[in-house]
């Protein structure tokens, strides 16, 4: 039986349950609905419930069990001499008796009597049934296919016939338990609040996940490559080196990375903070409620534009831009019509990432000044002082904390930003000053080194956990601080 | 036998009217706050027994431990023990939902749901399934909005929101509500504070005729409200209950000082 | 001043000399100096907006026309199945000389001598590649064409495509541009005899994968894209819903639920490409799920969307009034039921918005989906979301990174349909605020 269709009967037991719990409540109160505790449809739930969770529950532990059951007994059953070899050998083996084992299912009992014999070669045959062996079959692996066959068989139907037990079992329980004056309704309610609560838990599981996965990895990669060397490295060169030269797996440097990350970061943060800043201002202390409504959404508009687009805009738009002024620009100066400012460049990519990071700014800072008490700006007013000068002396200082908040959060927006640098930073992992050359990102290298075909044995590809466990380190210290002085800041003025 | 001289029978046999709900040693902790110290307070059945005192003085505190309400405000918790008729609401035996269903309440500012007057009146009886025929839920509307002397203002549009009424129609709306769940206590909490005079004196009327059916807790800072409603009036001050006596006694022939002085308003 | 006509009323003055200074004008000029800062600071950030959707629309707006060429095209048996084994052979369709029909008809179609092997090239190099798969197509799905001439619309090349749009500037040498004299001449002689002409390209939205800009479209992704919208939908909104009603209404305030709060709000502002580590490392690698699949795609968004829809639906629930919820759990309602029958309905309209915009988030989203190998190469449809398949935006960002100007074109055509989507799901958000939006 197959597991979906054992879903279907599941849910159709626990549909009769409904209707048959939901009947003998009526039935018992006599058709009185007042004397019931619960209204009919609650003791139909707790039926249902009582039928369908054990059974699903059951279900699916042993969908989680079995398989790693019988793996482990065909595994005790391969011939000494493969167990023999180490883990690697025995897990190959253990993953063709498995395409043996689906192989074998697709040929009639005259193609497994000749394949089992060897009077057909295993590997041909299975082939021609569309199932592709990594190597030459042996005998050994027929007969261990179908032990695995019969295993899996035999777990499918007692799985089969126990989860169905269960949910007879627990259908006829609950019934059992409906009377007039069975809290149904509270019953219910402890699985609905069950299910809140499980729901609730992914939050934290995905924090675990995303720690746990990263430091899993990130640790395979630093038993290949030592901390050391990743964190202080110079060099980033994850080619293999070439053969006979010292050190066999290029070079993981992680600085040349971080610098193009925070160096980009930095221009993109010169660009954003004082336009965004200035916009907030405006916007908060001087803009007509009627400009207000039309600029504001119309800047946001900025931060609903993915990233992707931002890229493109860079690669075809402000990129060749860039590069042409500075031609013409060293042409009018130096009569040498030499561009300086290359296509892909930390200044384009920096002026990019700060067109998007305006948005995150100014809506960010015009939150936090329209905080800032209407008596303190009452007060400056009062004794004379103009606009500016009450934004400057007075708003300002009082919304600065709040300020500094909003501009690491939008800092941590940069740091980890990816699509806009992919496309306009460069490729070219190298420290230098130069905003006009290509400089490359952390988060760019992660995209290169998974991209492509991945084996989660080389530190090509683990670096990127490792990159990624630095960027996200990075980026948590950066919200947590922030969001922590936003707060202070925000509770100061409530 | 004119009115006036059943009120006065009536009143006269207060002292023999059977206890409804009695709280012994009750009280109420917020945390390490305490908020009310052991009052002792019994509620009588078919009777207004008001509740006075100034603010703070856990009045509402009291009144909502009558229903469990208590329960929704965290760090909340009662000691003491309060039963309705042989029933300890404290009990972990008690389903809370079944209880407030049998001690409704009324509360402050008007609060109906933003649906329908219809749908505002049938939905108690809906959760807790005492009609369930169309017809049924027309009559439980019908006549709980008579109860509560609303049916001529609203009987033509039963189908407009709530929201939408006057604010004293509002509150007489959420009587209807409660009545409608047919229960054997209403708590109301100050429910003539937001309303203006004379919707006031509509929902004191109101309170009056129920009387006869229900049993009635109201807690209140109106001193005159106190009067022309009760039988019964409760004075506390600190968290704690001062006197509790005949309400005609009570406001002409106090027998505590501190009621004396509260009622000439000395403080408050 | 002491000459005034009524003694009662009498005006203080001050000569103007005696005030004090307090710098009024510069001040004033230092004020205005600022209110300038604020303007041009919005009118530079009004103007990137412009610029930037300038420059997508107008270099993507032409991606919405197509040249074809109608010709009539010989079925040719001898040609297709030269010693007639197709009853036998079903390869013998698949793999016939398709190309050849398109040639012969069109020279014969611009009357050039079929000897001038560099002239027929020329001319050939005029359609799209993708003929072999179109007249296959025809063939496989009606072998009865065999035989018989029919009128088929081709897809012109993309050079000619360019061209015939008139962003190929002809006043280039000839050697230094791909579209030669003689292929512009049979251009405009085609044009005129109505057989090339642009129409509006259907196949933008239909094609997959191609690398040839002409066949080259977005339809494959957006299939990717449809399904993982549904599949964040379908788990996301019940899930964010669920573990917001709990941590708003239920949870107890200590430090775990603190603990849940800053969390939450940090995984807000996470890297995106870090949910794309997540999904490769535990979907993928760990979990054994296919790569490039669309429910892996639709798992990872969601975790990224998630936390967008509880932050939005815990508002939303914390502006019900506590005054509904009293009113309920005085009428004896379970707090279950205050919540599912009152609060939440009530809080709908936020929650919606809210996912919308969580939503248009995770269609806009790149990064993540590269990493779990959604830049495969993708060519059909995919049947289910566990076929390989791509997204919008991924496809955006493979062809961003083609050479080809016909390419840009298609890039920004594509952006231009994804900027529509989201276009369309904010104004819905907006509209729904608009409509039930409700102050208390």
């Amino acid at each position: 039986m197959s597991t979906s269709l054992l879903l279907l009967i599941i849910a159709l037991i626990g549909f009769v349950a409904y209707f048959a719990g939901r009947a003998r409540s009526l039935a018992e109160s006599g058709n009185k609905l007042a004397t019931l505790h619960s209204l009919p449809g609650y003791h139909g739930s707790y039926v249902a419930i009582g039928a369908v969770l054990p059974a699903v529950l059951v279900l699916a532990a042993w969908l989680i069990a079995s398989p790693l059951y019988v793996d482990s007994t065909v595994r005790s059953a391969l011939p000494d001499t493969v167990q023999g070899q180490g883990d690697a050998a025995v897990q190959l083996a253990l993953g063709q008796v498995k395409a043996v084992a689906t192989g074998l299912n697709r040929l009639d009992a005259a193609e497994v009597e000749a394949v089992k014999t060897g009077s057909a070669n295993l590997r041909e045959t299975l082939a021609a049934k569309g199932v592709a062996l990594a190597g030459e079959g042996e005998p050994y692996m027929v007969e261990a296919a179908e032990q695995f066959n019969t295993m899996r068989g035999y777990s499918r139907w007692l799985m089969s016939a126990a989860v169905l037990l269960v949910a007879v079992a627990g259908g006829l329980y609950a019934i059992r338990n409906v009377t007039t004056r069975f809290r149904a309704r509270n019953q219910v309610e402890r699985v609905m609040l069950g299910s809140l609560v499980v729901a609730s838990s992914i939050a934290i599981l995905t924090t675990i996940g995303i720690i746990g996965s990263m430091l899993s990895e990130a640790g395979r990669f630093f038993s290949m490559v030592s901390p050391m060397e990743f964190f202080f490295g110079t060099v980033w060169d994850p080619r293999f080196a070439a053969a006979g030269s010292e050190g066999a797996s290029g070079q993981f440097g992680l600085l040349p990375l971080l610098g193009g990350t925070l160096y980009i970061a930095f221009v993109a943060m010169l660009f954003a903070v004082p336009i965004g800043l200035f916009a907030a201002i405006y916007m908060a202390e001087y803009a007509s409620p009627r400009l207000r409504s039309i600029a504001k959404p119309l800047l946001e508009v900025l931060a609903g534009i993915p990233t992707i687009v931002y890229g493109f805009f860079a690669l075809v738009t402000v990129g060749p831009f860039l590069r042409d002024i500075s031609t013409q620009l060293n042409g009018l100066i130096t009569g040498n019509y030499q561009n300086f400012i290359q296509a892909q460049s930390v200044l384009t990519a920096g002026i990019v990432m700060g067109i998007m990071l305006i948005p995150f700014v100014s809506s960010l800072s015009d939150d936090i000044i329209t905080q800032v008490p209407r008596a303190l700006r009452d007060g400056s007013l009062g004794l004379g002082a103009t606009r500016s000068e009450t934004v400057k002396k007075v708003i300002l200082p009082a919304a600065l904390p709040g300020i500094v908040g909003a501009l690491l959060l939008t800092a941590s927006r940069a740091v980890g930003e990816t699509m806009i640098v992919v496309l306009a930073a460069g490729v070219a992992a190298r420290m230098q000053l130069d905003p006009f050359e290509p400089m490359t990102t952390v988060t760019v290298k992660i995209v290169h080194q998974l991209t492509g075909d991945l084996e989660f044995t080389s530190p090509q590809t683990l670096v990127a956990f490792a990159l990624g466990i630095t960027l996200f380190v990075i980026t948590l210290c950066l919200n947590i601080y922030a969001l922590y002085i936003v707060r202070k800041y925000r509770e100061q003025y409530e | 036998m004119s009115e006036a001289a059943v009120e006065k029978a009536l009143d006269q046999k207060m002292n023999t009217v059977p206890l409804k709900m009695i709280g012994k040693d009750v009280s109420v902790y917020y945390g390490e706050k305490r908020a009310l110290f052991d009052v002792n307070l019994n509620i009588r059945e078919n009777t207004v027994t008001a509740l006075i005192g100034p603010s703070g003085c856990g009045k509402s505190t009291f009144l909502r431990t009558l229903n469990r309400m208590n329960d929704t405000i965290e760090n909340c918790r009662v000691t003491g023990r309060i039963t309705l008729d042989e029933d300890d609401i404290y009990d972990p035996s008690i389903d809370v939902v079944e209880l407030r269903a049998r001690v409704g309440m009324v509360f402050q500012k008007p609060n109906p749901f933003p649906k329908s007057i219809y749908e505002n009146v049938s939905y108690g009886p809906r959760i807790h399934g005492l009609a369930r025929t169309k017809a049924d839920f027309d009559e439980i509307v019908e006549t709980s909005l008579q109860k509560a002397g609303l049916w001529n203002e609203v009987k033509d549009r039963l189908q407009e929101p709530g929201t939408g009424l006057s604010g004293g129609q509002q509150q007489r709306l959420c009587i209807a509500r409660a009545v409608a769940v047919s229960p054997e206590v209403i708590l109301m909490d100050e429910p003539c504070s937001a309303l203006d005079p004379i919707a006031t004196a509509k929902v004191e009327e109101l309170i009056h005729e129920l009387r006869a059916n229900f049993t009635i807790v109201i807690v209140t800072h109106s001193m005159q409200q106190a009067a022309r409603v009760s039988q019964r009036t409760a004075m506390f001050h600190l968290g704690n209950l001062v006197e509790e006596n005949d309400t005609d006694k009570m406001f002409t022939n106090p027998d505590d000082q501190r009621t004396q002085d509260y009622i000439m308003g000395r403080f408050g | 001043m002491t000459d005034v006509a009524s003694p009662t009323v009498r005006v203080s003055t001050r000569p103007a000399e005696s005030r004090r200074d307090i710098g009024i004008k510069r001040r004033y000029a230092a004020e205005r100096r600022f209110r300038a800062y604020g303007i041009s600071a919005i009118v530079i950030g009004l103007f990137f907006l412009a610029v930037l959707v300038w420059s997508v629309v107008s270099k993507g707006y032409t991606a919405f026309q197509q040249t074809t060429i109608t010709l009539p095209i010989e079925f040719s048996e001898k040609v297709i199945d030269p010693k007639n084994e197709r009853a036998t052979d079903t390869k013998q369709l698949m793999t016939a000389n398709y190309p050849v029909l398109v040639r012969d008809a069109l020279v014969k179609q611009l009357g050039i001598d079929p000897k001038k092997r560099p002239l027929v090239k020329q001319a050939n190099d005029m359609v799209s590649d993708s003929v072999r798969t179109q007249l296959r197509d025809i063939v496989v799905a009606d072998p009865s064409v065999i035989g018989k001439t029919i009128p088929v619309t081709l897809l012109a090349d993309a050079n000619i495509d360019s061209a015939f749009k008139g962003q190929i500037d002809l006043k280039v040498e000839e050697s230094k541009r791909k579209v030669k004299d003689q292929q512009v001449a049979w251009m405009n002689q085609l044009a005129e005899a109505g057989v090339l002409k642009k129409s509006f390209n259907t196949g933008i939205f239909a094609f997959g994968a191609s690398s040839r800009p002409e066949a080259a479209g977005v339809g494959v992704a957006l299939v990717g894209s449809a399904y993982m919208m549904l599949i964040v939908l379908v788990l996301s909104l019940p899930i964010g819903v669920a573990a917001s009603i709990y941590l708003e209404e239920f949870a107890p305030k200590n430090r775990l639920t603190d603990l849940i709060e800053v969390n939450i709000n940090n995984l807000a502002a996470v890297p995106s490409i870090v949910y794309g580590l997540l999904g490769l490392a535990v979907f993928v690698n760990f979990a054994g799920m296919p790569r490039s699949a669309a429910l892996v795609g639709g798992f990872v968004l969601t975790l990224m969307t998630l936390p967008t829809i509880i932050i939005a639906t815990r508002a939303a629930l914390k502006a019900v009034p506590p005054s509904i919820r009293s009113a309920a759990l005085g009428l004896g309602a379970s707090r279950m039921q205050t919540i599912f029958h009152h609060v939440l309905p009530l809080a709908m309209p936020g929650i919606l918005t809210g996912t919308i915009i969580g939503l248009a988030h995770a269609l806009g989203e790149t990064a993540p989906l590269l990493l779990i190998g959604m830049v495969a190469f993708v060519v059909d449809y995919p049947g289910s979301p566990l076929e390989p398949s791509t997204a919008l935006p991924v496809q955006i960002y493979m062809w961003a990174n083609e050479a080809e100007r016909a390419f840009v074109e298609r890039t920004s055509g594509a952006i231009i349909i994804l900027l529509i989507f989201l276009v369309i799901m904010n104004l819905g958000a907006i509209l729904l605020r608009r409509r039930f939006e409700r102050r208390w």
